[in-house]
């Protein structure tokens, strides 16, 4: 934890509605410096509008964000974000060390391109995901798991303090998860924050801090000891969390 | 016949080729933007905003017609963006809607002028196919300025155009103006559309845009190389069609220009290596059946037993070479065996067996064992 209190991130009263119908109701959420939380909750509850909302890629109605106490606006360069795999055209014509190169595009000016030394600081962020003998692999030629480790060298490349990362472990093999959860693990040790919209229950105690609980409110957040409990799991999920509630139990040791 | 000594023919030709530079070139990213309908919009809006201006001007000066032909089909894009916005409309009936709205509404505009007295002296019809032939210097000066002004700000802003192509929301996070570039973009192949209305016609300029680039597309797996081929096979049929039209008498310069495209693309989905048709049909002809096969996945379940602690272990081609009889295409049965998920590549020429094939594997040896 730091040493000054400012949180890395503070939600504040966030609502985002699409034709009318909320999608996200009055999220408040603060985030302290280098914690690493879960986004959780049932399909539709809007995990992963709520992270674009809080980046602003999604319009929101009302509320506020702001990172390290600035407006968002200002603390926009501090978050790298990699959005869900599935989001993106992989028919796409390029390869490997392009697409992590992209990363670098934002400490790039208008009319800069990328020369060696962003080159390299990809091919550095590729090694650190096992990828380095891919980098000159067409990315139509990768499987899911490998998708999923480029588009994470590509947010390390931003050298961000902040990531926000929208299901990574999605339909992934398992060196993948074990990969990704690694370089989460570092990220958190050197005091960076890191968010994840998560989708597996069980693996939260393990891979995470602390949690955020969303049903289109935010129905609690903390750490996991604090919030991950079966009247929490049921209260976020309805009925359907018996098997669940018992593995919160075994996890939080009640 | 003295194709590049003739004036006229030069200046065609040259016309022809900016304008299939610049069409093909940024319909290469409208292709990868899955946009290749935006241009049919385009060309076809473009016809009303050439005919109300001459009824204004009584003039077809070039600089004119252009700003009205690309007034018109601004106006249709952002026509078309509303709808989609404020209903449940989806995209390509709003594209279709609008393309049959403001077409409709320029051919009623070009009956009006044609009963005019100067209607001869207009000559509109020609936007409908192109005439090349038509083509005068001061046309061709004011395409050559707009169409390198488009391939500028497309090489200027190459990186933003890439990211706004593959990954907007990640442009968008990186802080970049996404929605603006967005709207830059469609201004350029506003441009690029406009400077081929003379030439190509408007019924048939969208070719220009979509057909180079699905060629491109064809012979790399890399974003610049698409872009050069596609604006390189711009500039082929560009040329070869408006001078054969020029040279041949009658022959409408859009349906030859199309026609030269047609055969580029029709070509590049054959034969285009990896991509092509009948590259395909030899892959999938050459299939091995599972006899070839069985000895080389046999070969790397022994080397894999050599680091039983790292499965994922990569052996070499050059290993698995000296242990195949000569003359067997290693290569091919390595993509056979992954393909059927049996094997995969861990690294550039190196292969490990996954958990199934060690399966398969050792069922052969069972099998073996037993007969």
């Amino acid at each position: 934890m730091a040493i000054d209190d400012t949180p890395a991130m503070e939600v504040e009263d966030l609502t985002v509605a699409y034709s009318d119908q909320p999608v996200l109701w009055d999220i408040d959420l603060v985030v302290p410096v280098g914690d690493k939380m879960a986004i959780v909750g049932p399909n539709g509850a809007g995990k992963s509008t709520l992270i674009k909302a809080a980046m602003g890629l999604v319009p929101s109605v009302a509320g506020e964000v702001r990172v390290f106490g600035r407006p968002f606006a200002k603390g926009r360069g501090e978050i790298a974000y990699v959005p869900q795999r599935s989001s993106l055209e992989w028919d796409f014509p390029t390869d490997v060390l392009d697409v992590v190169t992209m990363g670098t595009y934002g400490s790039l000016g208008w009319f800069h391109r990328p020369g060696a030394a962003e080159r390299d600081r990809a091919r550095k962020a590729l090694d650190e995901v096992t990828m380095g003998a891919f980098e000159r692999r067409p990315i139509a030629q990768l499987s899911g798991g490998q998708q999923q480790r480029v588009l994470l060298a590509r947010a390390l490349v931003q050298e961000a303090p902040i990531l926000m990362l929208d299901e990574p472990f999605q339909g992934v093999d398992a060196p993948t998860e074990q990969a990704i959860v690694a370089v989460l693990d570092r990220l958190s040790d050197e005091g960076k924050t890191v968010i994840v919209v998560h989708h597996d229950l069980q693996t939260v105690p393990e891979y995470f801090d602390s949690v955020l609980l969303l049903n289109v409110r935010a129905i609690e957040s903390g750490t996991i000891a604090d919030v991950f409990t079966e009247e929490n799991l049921r209260l976020t999920f309805g009925g359907r969390v018996g098997v669940l509630a018992q593995l919160a139990e075994a996890e939080t040791g009640r | 016949m003295d194709f590049f000594g003739d004036y006229t023919l030069r200046v065609v030709a040259l016309g022809s080729g900016v304008l299939g530079a610049a069409a093909g070139a940024l319909g290469a990213f409208a292709f990868l933007r899955r946009q290749s309908l935006v241009g049919d919009a385009l060309s076809h809006a473009a016809l009303p905003g050439i005919a109300l201006v001459f009824l204004i001007t009584g003039s077809k000066a070039p600089f004119p017609i252009m700003i009205g032909a690309a007034l018109a089909g601004w106006i249709a894009t952002l026509a078309v963006r509303l709808v989609v916005r404020r209903s449940r409309v989806p995209y390509d009936s709003a594209l279709g809607m609008a393309l049959a709205v403001f077409f409709g509404f320029g051919l009623v505009l070009l009956t009006l002028i044609q009963k005019r007295p100067d209607a001869a002296q207009a000559g509109l019809e020609s936007f409908l196919f192109g005439q090349a032939a038509s083509l005068l210097r001061e046309d061709v000066v004011a395409m050559t300025i707009l169409g390198a002004g488009c391939l500028a700000v497309l090489a200027l802003l190459w990186k933003e155009f890439k990211l706004l192509s593959f990954d907007t929301e990640f442009g968008e996070s990186l802080g970049r103006p996404m929605r603006r570039l967005d709207g830059l973009f469609t201004l350029l192949l506003v441009v690029a559309v406009v400077i081929g209305l003379r030439t190509v016609g408007v019924v048939l300029m969208s070719a220009m845009v979509v057909a180079p680039a699905a060629a491109a597309r064809q012979l790399t797996n890399r974003l610049a190389p698409m872009v050069i081929i596609a604006a390189t096979i711009g500039v082929f049929s560009g040329v070869t069609g408006a001078v054969l039209s020029s040279v041949i008498p009658h022959l409408p310069t859009g349906p030859t220009i199309v026609l030269v495209l047609s055969a580029v693309v029709v070509v590049s989905l054959i034969f285009a290596p990896k991509r092509g048709l009948l590259w395909r049909w030899i892959r999938l002809g050459r299939l091995q059946p599972a006899a070839a096969l069985d000895p080389v996945l046999m070969h790397l379940y022994a080397l894999s037993l050599q680091h039983p602690a790292e499965p994922d272990h990569g052996h070499g081609l050059a290993v698995l070479r000296t242990m195949s009889p000569s003359g067997a295409d290693l290569e091919q049965v390595l993509g056979d065996l992954q393909l059927r998920g049996l094997v995969s590549a861990v690294g550039e020429g190196l292969w490990a067996p996954t958990p199934i094939g060690r399966r398969e594997a050792e069922k052969i040896l069972d099998r073996e064992a037993g007969s």
